[in-house]
């Protein structure tokens, strides 16, 4: 959670509370994000993301903490005179306006110049490629134009910062994949920053260039996609994110390039060192994608990084299996009664190794593929 | 023979046809019967002894049928029913527009109340119907009296020297179609505000509506099928009051209920009092058909 940067930030959350009734719904929140960034607030709800954005948006007054958007403090600003716009989560649009005249709501309330809204109102549908629908009233369009209406509506007054409370949420999950894509190619072309919330990972990881997981009103790690999922800096984050597999030992050996960690399973070999000390009770994360998983122990051509010790390598039987065309998800219940999940990509079609129920296996993995969680 | 077989055997007594015929019959019963005999005295003429005669007479094996339309002519020529009709149209468009006025505010901030005081305020609305609402006019008569409450108070503090002249006026008829109508406009415009979604308010915020600038463009429009449930529930009923312009009324507020009465009990004219009535719910009917039309398209659009 560094604040410091070289350029001052574009919007800057500084040490943000809200309380309800006592409660805090947002925990001390700091945040820099950039121009141009899609930020993601991500968490399960409750987590105060709706609520962080809500006081983006002016709708809720900080308890404590600063707001400031570009080099503003927007604090004491009421939602309609902040230079932001949001797209609400099912769109809120006005029923008993037509397309056209939901997108020049905003347009109209500055006081532009009749043609000018009109050649923006235009210039709008052209973007989400509505121009036909423009006399059309909100519920005679399919959820996937209503969503495009609303965010057409929301880019019309140009925002400086754009906010998307679950923008893809009420959409079915075929049609979601595709918005999500055409989504961050309007926002890019715009070039508008954006900050959205949302609780679906898949959403957040695949749409935002960075994410911030929330969890009980705080911000638990901010990265991008690729560092949050490969180095999540908790067991919330690691477990909220993707699944793992977490291992709960203490340091054995603590060197500057390696460690190994004694669990119950067996020794844990890790490839890089931590910031810890020797007989510190630690996790060690393994993604089910990194465990390899087959009948025969592991040759020692294949366990280059960890075979040597004989580490990383645990003794388990199938209890279940899920199939999901593109991979197979394996519960394998190890000697010491943990259970673990791995995952295996079914890359041909047809498999002759595949493994089967109650089958023995050795599930596996590399030193360089595991992350150690000391919280 | 088979329609008859199917009566027989009661299969078409389903539930469903029950549950519809019982207030279709009752319909029938109380309101298409007694308004068909209104209509059938309207077209008679007033008999010596009888209140009014007969439309059909058999009288050595020929049918006659008379039908007098004079009634009706007279009240298009007589310039008295004309001006109270319009009259009446005037003082019902008055009291729609002020309970309007006043209720609308009223049912708003009813509906952003918190959800616990919600209930106490409905049921302040309702409390006057506890009462009877004779009594109720009646009321107003004591404090709206040359010594009523009001000219006391004023006459006390030294604000006036002589009573002001309040009963029996334009005044005193409309504090009372207000005062009376106004839960009937409430009761319908809470209803719709309540259930109006707050993000409509939030989403025009976040676009940059002023407060007042979303009240006008979205909350009022959004209200628009309560609006007018509260103004037809109270204007139909306003064209025909009787009670009120009877006793807080004067000698200029003409209302057609009150001719009514003066043609039924004083003249004794049924014939021409019936021809009253009927022209009273063509008044009433015409605002109601618009009324059914409107929410019939709109129940199609949504």
């Amino acid at each position: 959670m560094t604040i410091e940067r070289a350029a001052e930030p574009f919007l800057l959350i500084r040490n943000l509370v809200k309380e309800f009734d006592g409660v805090r719904a947002v925990n001390d929140v700091s945040v820099a994000i950039n121009k141009g960034e899609i930020f993601a607030l991500l968490g399960s709800s409750g987590c105060g993301k709706s609520t962080l954005l809500r006081m983006l948006a002016g709708f809720e007054t900080p308890t404590q903490g600063q707001i400031t958007l570009a080099g503003k403090d927007i604090v004491s600003v009421p939602p309609y005179q902040r230079p932001i716009n949001m797209m609400f989560q099912s769109y809120a649009l006005f029923p008993h306006l037509s397309v056209w005249d939901n997108i020049a709501f905003g347009l109209r309330r500055d006081g532009l110049p009749k043609d000018e809204i009109a050649a923006r109102v235009e210039q709008m549908l052209n973007l989400v490629q509505l121009s036909a629908y423009g006399k059309r009233k909100p519920h005679q369009l399919s959820g996937g134009q209503q969503q495009r209406v609303a965010l057409a509506r929301s880019l019309a007054k140009r925002p400086q910062l754009l906010l998307l409370d679950e923008p893809l949420g009420a959409l079915d999950k075929k049609l979601r994949e595709r918005t999500q894509m055409e989504l961050v190619g309007i926002i890019e072309e715009v070039g508008v920053t954006c900050v959205m919330v949302t609780h679906d990972q898949g959403e957040a990881m695949s749409m935002a260039t960075r994410i911030a997981v929330m969890s009980e009103g705080r911000i638990l790690q901010v990265g991008p996609p690729g560092e949050i999922y490969e180095t999540p800096n908790c067991r919330f984050v690691a477990d909220f994110i993707g699944s793992v597999n977490l291992f709960t030992g203490s340091v054995a050996v603590d060197e500057p390039d390696h460690v190994i960690i004694d669990t119950p399973e067996g020794r844990h070999y890790v490839t890089h060192g931590i910031t810890g000390t020797m007989g510190m009770p630690v996790a060690v994360a393994v993604r089910p994608e990194k465990i390899a998983v087959q009948t025969e122990a592991p040759t020692q051509e294949q366990r280059a990084n960890a075979s040597e010790h004989g580490y990383n390598c645990v003794q388990g039987a199938i209890t279940a299996m899920a199939y999901f065309g593109n991979e197979t998800l394996y519960h394998v219940r190890l000697d010491s009664g943990m259970e673990i999940k791995v995952s295996r990509t079914n890359a041909a079609r047809h498999n002759d190794a595949a493994l089967k129920r109650d089958q023995r296996v050795y599930a596996w993995w590399d030193g360089a593929d595991v992350v150690v969680l000391t919280s | 023979m088979s329609f008859l077989k199917n009566l027989l055997t009661l299969r078409w007594l389903t539930g469903r046809r029950v549950v519809i015929a019982v207030p279709f019959l009752w319909l029938a019963f109380a309101f298409l019967v007694p308004f068909l005999i209104v209509l059938r005295i309207s077209f008679t003429e007033s008999d010596m002894g009888n209140p009014f005669g007969t439309l059909m007479t058999l009288v050595d094996g020929v049918i006659t049928l008379k039908v007098k339309i004079s009634n009706y002519l007279f009240i298009a020529e007589d310039e008295l029913y004309v001006l109270t009709y319009l009259s009446s149209l005037k003082f019902a468009a008055i009291t729609t527009a002020l309970c309007l006025i006043i209720g609308y505010p009223f049912a708003y901030f009813m509906a952003r109340a918190k959800p616990t005081v919600r209930p106490v305020l409905l049921m302040l609305v309702m409390l006057p119907f506890w009462t009877s609402f004779l009594l109720r006019i009646y009321a107003w008569k004591g404090i709206l009296a040359n010594n009523g409450i009001v000219n006391n108070f004023l006459i006390g503090i030294g604000a006036i020297s002589e009573p002001l002249h309040l009963m029996n006026t334009q005044f005193s008829l409309i504090i009372g179609m207000v005062y009376a109508y106004l839960p009937f406009m409430i009761l319908p415009l809470y209803a719709n505000l309540v259930k109006m979604d707050t993000r409509f308010l939030e989403a025009a915020a976040d676009l940059g509506a002023t407060p007042l600038q979303a009240f006008w463009r979205i909350t009022v429009p959004l209200s628009k099928s309560g609006i007018i449930a509260g103004s037809m529930l109270v204007f139909i009923p306003a064209i025909g009051e009787y009670v009120i312009p009877e006793l807080l009324g004067g000698p200029e507020t003409l209302m057609i209920g009150r001719q009514l009465w003066d043609e039924f009990f004083t003249n004794n004219d049924w014939p021409l009092a019936s021809s009253v009535t009927v022209v009273v719910i063509l008044l009433i009917l015409v605002p109601m058909a618009i009324f059914n039309k409107y929410k019939a398209e709109q129940e199609a659009r949504s």
